[in-house]
């Protein structure tokens, strides 16, 4: 027992140590930090970046002056140019585009054109659309013999809540929140998977191919050295992992500290921004309306299943093939299938929790891992996540012993590949 | 005293008889040869005695005990022909970590193998990759790696190809003070030339069977041809005698057959009627080289696949 100890050090101490693994585990968080702060920075410098566009309003639809949007587009009515000759003269006299209006009939209103050089973009298109809107409903009001003002004090807007009751009380949740962070973890887990997977074969076809295999077979029993490997890379994942834990919420609680500017800017945020204010509420309350201790122990529970499950697969088509690239191509195709449609279902069961197709992928141990961190901000029911974890343990426990005697008799073959009836002969050999 | 002794051991692959019905002993403190031409078995055999490969039938004692891979794997060191080394490894660190699966304990892994590399002189390799190695240092390494344990059965494959002849040497030098000190060594190659200058006993294999069994001296014994070669000043141009056949002339050197029933006194008896001035008269014994030639000639040259 003591040297599979040694072979799990080694593992992971020689991959621990690696400049690579330093420089991954801290750029990641910093890519990550530098989304936040870009996305702080826009929220407050925000809307200073206004674009200004010309209307020509041929069906006299505004009287003097156009209202003002809530977003970045600003508008401004020129009077006695031609829609032909303003194209050529608008970007000299500093706008971005110009909406030219015809005259058009109230009841059915078209043949407004937006005219830029470049494509525009949908915020600017839908701005343009909003302020037609609203005079057209104007206008649309005043043939109707409505006063506007009174239909502005009738009109609603309201927006729903959704509340979870819980024993400790009623918590706010934030339906986008939930599907974000499943999706973040089915995404985290498939990649997860995939790159300590591909890690562990290539560890194997390394061993195979330097011929250190056969040295140390000759001390150590061939599944002690598979298991070594897969144990090994494993733990630097999770260590990862932690450092990554760790890291956010240092930065998280570091910040306010770091950059108290920057948090009273947020509270002192002028009428306009008062929506990005209240949005990071949201995200906070989303959060904390969260699960979190389940959604961590099931992560690392599905990471842990899932990436077993696979890393023995990945273990024996490293052992099956030399230095040839291809052929680990080629075997490694089948085991990323299962992943890649996990990967599929997990987008489908963010939609849909609890439609047939997520509550199988969430059963079915080779998708399982991923699918079930889809649907894990929602309520699973406990049958369902038992049989899931028993199915995955089990399904780990199988695919180990049969990949075992794949790898154990891979690992001393040179030259050709082996054929799929070879390996399958193998699995099911006699020891 | 045997400290191994292989009894019927079977191996066989789909298509083909790997190991066939082999049984051999090796004395304690000996150096063995396993020869054999390519494709023979050998390392069929030797991976069933390192026991990376379970026999089919037969069974191994090892110091006269049944043979178990797990309890007798800190007992025996392995050099596989095809060398074996992480590549990114620091080279301290691998040969430490090589001990140390070997059943070495950290600090006894760590004084071994500073001894060694002291011994080598490799102090200077300790913080390097094997990367940055030459194929020879490498072995060096190698060679290193497989006794450091101190084993009392050391199974090399090959270890002298790619070194050059001082290196050779050294370890060749080692090979023997491991066998005054009591351990047991396997030695497999085709270069016949090193087998005759170390190993005390050899077995030769072809096609998974065993087809010699013997001390060196008693096998060239067993393939002698009755050959001699005789060295003088003048020898006579045309040698009429029904005693010997004349296998090579050359100038003042005969090569000769004994012919059945002639005694070497019967011939110098010849030579000295005839008033030839004989400066030497020896036994030419055949190289291992010949007779494992004469010995796998004939058969094929590669093994052929077979139903079983």
């Amino acid at each position: 027992m003591s040297k599979i100890g040694l072979i799990i050090g080694r593992e992971y101490f020689t991959r621990v140590r690696k400049k690579s693994f330093l420089i991954t585990t801290i750029m990641v968080p910093l890519v990550i930090m530098g989304f936040y702060a870009a996305i702080i920075a826009i929220a407050v410098k925000g809307g200073t970046d206004k674009q200004a566009i010309a209307v020509i309003d041929d069906g006299g639809l505004f009287k003097d002056s156009i209202p003002a949007t809530n977003s970045a587009t600003s508008f401004k009515l020129i009077r006695n140019e031609a829609e032909r000759d303003f194209i050529s003269k608008y970007k000299t006299q500093g706008f971005k585009a110009f909406l030219y209006i015809p005259a058009f009939d109230i009841k059915q209103p078209s043949g407004f054109v937006l005219h830029s050089a470049s494509s525009a973009s949908l915020s600017t298109t839908s701005a343009a659309e909003k302020i037609l809107n609203d005079a057209i409903i104007d206008k649309r009001l005043v043939v109707q013999g409505i006063d506007p003002a009174l239909y502005k004090n009738i009109a609603a807007n309201v927006s729903v809540e959704n509340t979870i009751d819980t024993r400790e009380g009623g918590k706010k949740s934030v339906a986008a929140i939930a599907y974000g962070v499943s999706f973040a973890c089915g995404m985290l887990i498939y990649l997860m998977m995939i790159i300590y997977g591909t890690q562990v074969m290539r560890g194997v076809t390394e061993e195979k191919t330097n011929r250190i295999a056969e040295v140390v077979i000759s001390s150590v029993k061939p599944f002690e050295l598979m298991m070594g490997k897969i144990v090994g890379i494993g733990a630097v994942g999770l260590t990862q992992f932690t450092i990554w834990i760790i890291l956010v919420l240092f930065v998280q609680m570091l910040l306010p500290l770091l950059a108290p500017g920057l948090v009273d800017q947020m509270n002192n945020l002028s009428t306009d921004a008062a929506g990005r204010a209240s949005m990071a509420a949201t995200i906070t309350q989303g959060i904390s309306s969260l699960p979190l201790l389940k959604i961590g122990l099931s992560f690392i529970f599905y990471f842990l299943g899932g990436y077993l499950t696979y890393a023995s697969l990945f273990a024996a088509v490293g052992s099956v093939v030399s230095e040839d690239q291809q052929e680990a191509q080629q075997l490694m195709f089948p085991i990323l299938m299962p992943i890649i449609l996990g990967f599929v279902i997990m987008m489908q069961a963010v939609n849909e929790p609890n439609s047939n197709l997520a509550v199988f992928g969430s059963l079915f141990p080779l998708t399982s891992p991923i699918v079930m961190m889809g649907r894990i901000t929602y309520d699973i029911p406990v049958w369902q996540m038992v049989l899931s974890m028993l199915l995955l343990i089990g399904c780990f426990l199988l695919l180990t012993w049969l990949t075992g005697k794949i790898y154990r008799t891979g690992i001393l073959m040179y030259g050709k590949k082996p054929s799929w009836k070879e390996m399958v002969k193998w699995a099911f050999m006699k020891s | 005293m045997n400290l191994l002794e292989v009894k019927n051991l079977q191996k066989y692959f789909a298509t083909q008889k790997a190991v066939d019905d082999i049984s051999f002993n090796i004395e304690k403190g000996s150096i063995f040869g396993l020869l054999g031409p390519n494709g023979a078995g050998k390392t069929t055999l030797l991976r069933m005695i390192t026991g990376i490969f379970y026999p089919d039938s037969g069974n191994i004692l090892f110091d006269g005990k049944p043979f178990n891979a797990m309890e007798h794997a800190s007992s025996i060191g392995y050099m596989p022909e095809e060398r074996g080394l992480y590549k990114k490894m620091k080279i301290g660190e691998q040969a430490i970590y090589l001990a140390r699966l070997k059943g070495l304990s950290s600090a006894e892994a760590n004084e071994s193998v500073k001894e060694w590399f002291v011994r080598f002189d490799m102090q200077s390799w300790w913080g390097k990759k094997v990367e940055d190695l030459s194929k020879g240092m490498s072995q060096k390494l190698q060679f290193v790696t497989t006794v450091i344990h101190n084993p009392s059965l050391i199974i090399l494959d090959e270890p002298f190809s790619g070194l050059d002849p001082v290196n050779a040497n050294l370890i060749k030098d080692e090979i023997f003070k491991l066998a005054k000190n009591g351990s047991t060594i396997i030695f497999s190659t085709h270069r016949m030339e090193q087998v005759e200058e170390i190993c005390d006993h050899i077995i030769l294999l072809n096609r998974g069977k065993k087809i010699l069994d013997g001390t060196v001296t008693s096998v060239k014994q067993d393939f002698k041809e009755n050959m001699y070669q005789v060295k003088a000043q003048i020898l006579p141009e045309q040698l009429m005698t029904h005693i010997f056949d004349v296998v090579k002339a050359d100038p003042g050197q005969l090569t000769i057959k004994l012919n059945d029933g002639t005694t070497p006194n019967e011939v110098l008896q010849f030579f000295i009627n005839q008033g030839v001035a004989i400066n030497s008269f020896n036994e030419v014994m055949p190289s291992l080289n010949d007779i494992f030639i004469r010995l796998v000639e004939g058969t094929h040259a590669s093994r052929q696949f077979q139903r079983i």
